[in-house]
């Protein structure tokens, strides 16, 4: 198997590795009798993860980006496949033994005052974790720790007691990210977390992730639907069609030679805030809506809508090939397009 | 005085009476645009984007009311009575809103919901209405749109129902089309092909479009003219190219910097304006961006510059280099 990682991070184990790791939710046939039938949200990704190294995840929606990032923190349960954590499995392993991994991993979401609950003042829920992880730790010490987590991501330490609906958009994401933050976990994951906000606040909160990350070697998955900014954070980047991985690459190689179809078009499709570049720009337009993930095409899955698609990509799945140390690619025709 | 504008507006002001005071949600606004003319409306969420285009088109909400003026050609519709409004909405001006469930009715077919207005403003027959309905849907790239036409909005997919909102704005031939962030929450692969869409239709009928978005790539690739608000008052205006090449505005500028660039790799940590969008129930005295601002001068906190004119259709709202 080939896996690989931007080439500075590479001389140290990696925190997580991924194989083969699968999610297919059954979905009640029609009829009375029908069996259910898989919906395939994520279909057999690998990857390894560096310590702090930022993985990016992107795709259309639905492409199984927020359900790769559950299954990863066994929020999902994995229908197959396996998660090392620090070299150890941790798909199905008992809950006993899971509770203690957790506070080396969290999560943070896109829609920053929906996942705070309203009736906790931002003190408290900052704290949670710290009360649920370290239950032997007094109060006062919580709170020190706390107000110092707020100052360290830009909000205002007397603002403790307030409640979240007080606070803007980019203030919850800090929110989040402080409580996030509070164990001190070695990855985060990190879904749509500036979706929602404003071009503005995008770059603030961007720039804060960035530097935690450098703070704390904290490993970050990063998924995004939008590709300029994840050129920005990641390292590297996985696109994700109907659950299953076109390209993994670090960042240069595939911004500057991206080698899948999908990607391609991806990135051409991103508009480019300069007229005269944005209205002279070559463009590969991707025609139609991404195919039910129940009945995904044969082949590779992408041949519905790639321009480059011949007889052999309705009948065999293109395998991953490494196409260079730093890049891997899932095409039959990679060569040739 | 005679103009080719198709729509005129001039110092429109909106206020919501709300339980907490007054929100002065836009503030003596004034552009116009011609045929066959794009222009594009930028600004951070709450900046007032929206609530220009409700007011001109007399959808604002109940707590809401409008003063000044807005023209449609020569006659004035700002605060016009449903029923003389309804004889241009939806049928001279159309409007696109970024949630297409919020003008979708969800228990009417779309045929339905698309051969109403012609039967009503264009006195077509059921057969007829429908024909243009399916031609239209067509147009917009629905494929099989003959028997589509008889879903459900909850049929279609987002990208789909986004197209099946256009279908329906462009029905009547619309000299206007405003777009309220149409493609915001698409994907980039379909966002294109909506951008696409418009632009060709734009050449196939000369509408006049106000394409309200925040993001700067999509007006780069789609806009002639631009109006960049903040807190409720348009803080500068110029054509594509003065915006993005020389824009004169501090915000403008910030804008334009903190916009993360696919084409380029990346520096060191991404340029961030500081702060905080304004909060339009309590702006402070004087500029607005003050507290945002990297130009600030005494002056800016006292008092509030006016959008200064500089010909050519370029204005701007800041001391640092108007003289003002
Ligand atoms: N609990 C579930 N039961 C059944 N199907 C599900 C469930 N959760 C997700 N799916 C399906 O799995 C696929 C992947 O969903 P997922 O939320 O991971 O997409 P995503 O890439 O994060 O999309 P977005 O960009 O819209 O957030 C979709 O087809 C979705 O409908
Ligand atoms: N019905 C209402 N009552 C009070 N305030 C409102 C109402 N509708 C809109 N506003 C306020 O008007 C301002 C401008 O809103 P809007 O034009 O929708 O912004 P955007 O630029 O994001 O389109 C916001 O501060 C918003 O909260
Ligand atoms: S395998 Fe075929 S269909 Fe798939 S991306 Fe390559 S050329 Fe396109
Ligand atoms: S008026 Fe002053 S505060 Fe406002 S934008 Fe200009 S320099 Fe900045
Ligand atoms: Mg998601
Ligand atoms: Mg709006």
């Amino acid at each position: 198997m080939t896996v690989m990682t931007a080439p500075d991070k590479r001389d140290n184990a990696p925190i997580l590795s991924v194989r083969d790791l699968k999610v297919h939710f059954p979905i009640p046939g029609k009829g009375l009798f029908a069996k259910d039938r898989p919906l395939k949200a994520v279909d057999g990704v690998n990857f390894d993860l560096f310590p702090g190294e930022t993985l990016g995840v992107v795709g259309e929606s639905g492409c199984g980006k927020s359900t790769l990032g559950r299954a990863i923190l066994q929020l999902i349960a994995p229908s197959g496949g396996q998660v090392a954590w620090l070299g150890k499995n941790i798909v199905g392993i008992p809950h006993r033994d899971m509770q203690p991994l957790r506070r080396d991993f969290q999560i943070i979401f896109q829609d920053p005052l929906a996942c705070l609950n309203p009736r906790m003042t931002i003190g408290e829920i900052i704290a949670e974790p710290l009360v649920t992880h370290k239950p032997e730790l007094g109060k006062d010490e919580i709170k020190t720790r706390v107000k110092r987590m707020m100052a360290r991501v830009g909000l205002l330490p007397q603002m403790i007691n307030r409640y979240p609906h007080e606070f803007s958009g980019g203030q919850c994401q800090r929110i989040g990210i402080a409580r996030a933050m509070i164990l001190e976990p070695k990855l985060i994951v990190c879904d749509e977390p500036v979706s929602a906000l404003d071009v503005s606040i995008q770059a603030q909160i961007v720039n804060l992730l960035q530097e935690l990350q450098r703070e704390f070697d904290l490993s970050l998955i990063f998924i995004s639907h939008d590709l300029s900014i994840v050129r920005h954070i990641c390292h590297r980047i996985m696109v994700l069609y109907l659950g299953n991985v076109m390209e993994l690459a670090d960042r240069d190689s595939i911004y500057a030679a991206p080698r899948h179809p999908y990607t391609k078009a991806l990135i051409s499709a991103v508009p480019i805030p300069d007229p005269e570049i944005e209205r002279n720009k070559e463009r590969i337009v991707l025609t139609g809506d991404l195919p039910s993930p129940l009945s995904p095409p044969s082949g590779c899955v992408f041949r519905t809508r790639c321009p480059f698609a011949q007889e052999k990509c309705a009948t065999d799945v293109p395998k991953i090939d490494r196409v260079s140390e730093t890049q891997e690619v899932a095409c039959h025709f990679h060569d040739n397009i | 005085m005679t103009t080719n504008h198709i729509l005129t507006v001039e110092n429109l002001s909106t206020r919501f009476q709300t339980p907490d005071g007054e929100v002065e949600a836009v503030n003596n606004v004034n552009f116009h645009i011609d045929p066959g003319e794009t222009l594009g409306v930028v600004g951070e969420s709450g900046s007032g984007k929206t609530q220009i285009f409700l007011s001109l088109m007399g959808l604002l909400a109940k707590n809401g009311t409008s003063t000044g003026s807005v023209r449609y050609k020569d006659k004035e519709i700002l605060n016009l009575r449903s029923r003389d409004l309804n004889k241009i909405r939806g049928v001279s001006m159309s409007m696109i809103f970024q949630d297409p469930m919020t003008s979708l009715n969800p228990f009417l077919k779309i045929s339905r919901q698309m051969t109403e207005v012609l039967v009503e403003h264009r006195g077509m027959s059921e057969a007829d209405a429908l024909k243009r309905a399916v031609a239209m849907l067509d147009r917009v790239g629905i494929s099989g749109a003959a028997q589509r036409v008889h879903m459900y909005p909850h049929e279609f997919s987002g990208g789909m129902r986004q197209r099946v909102m256009i279908a329906m704005a462009l029905l009547c031939d619309p000299e206007v089309l405003i777009a309220d962030e149409p493609t915001t929450a698409l994907d980039v692969t379909v966002q294109a092909q909506i951008l696409d869409l418009l632009r060709d239709l734009q050449k196939d009928f000369n509408t006049a479009t106000v394409m309200i978005t925040h993001d700067l790539g999509v007006v780069a690739g789609l806009c002639d003219r631009v109006m960049v608000m903040y807190g409720g008052r348009v803080v500068e205006t110029g054509t594509v190219r003065d915006i993005f090449y020389d824009s004169h505005h501090p915000y403008t500028e910030g804008l334009l910097k903190s916009m993360p660039r696919i084409d380029r790799a990346n520096e060191d940590s991404m340029f961030a304006i500081p702060g905080q969008p304004p909060n339009l129930q309590n702006l402070p005295t004087g500029c607005a961006y003050q507290e945002r601002c990297g130009y600030v001068m005494d002056r800016c906190c006292v008092e509030r510059p006016l959008l200064k004119d500089f010909g050519d259709g370029r204005a701007s709202a800041c001391f640092r280099e108007d003289g003002q």
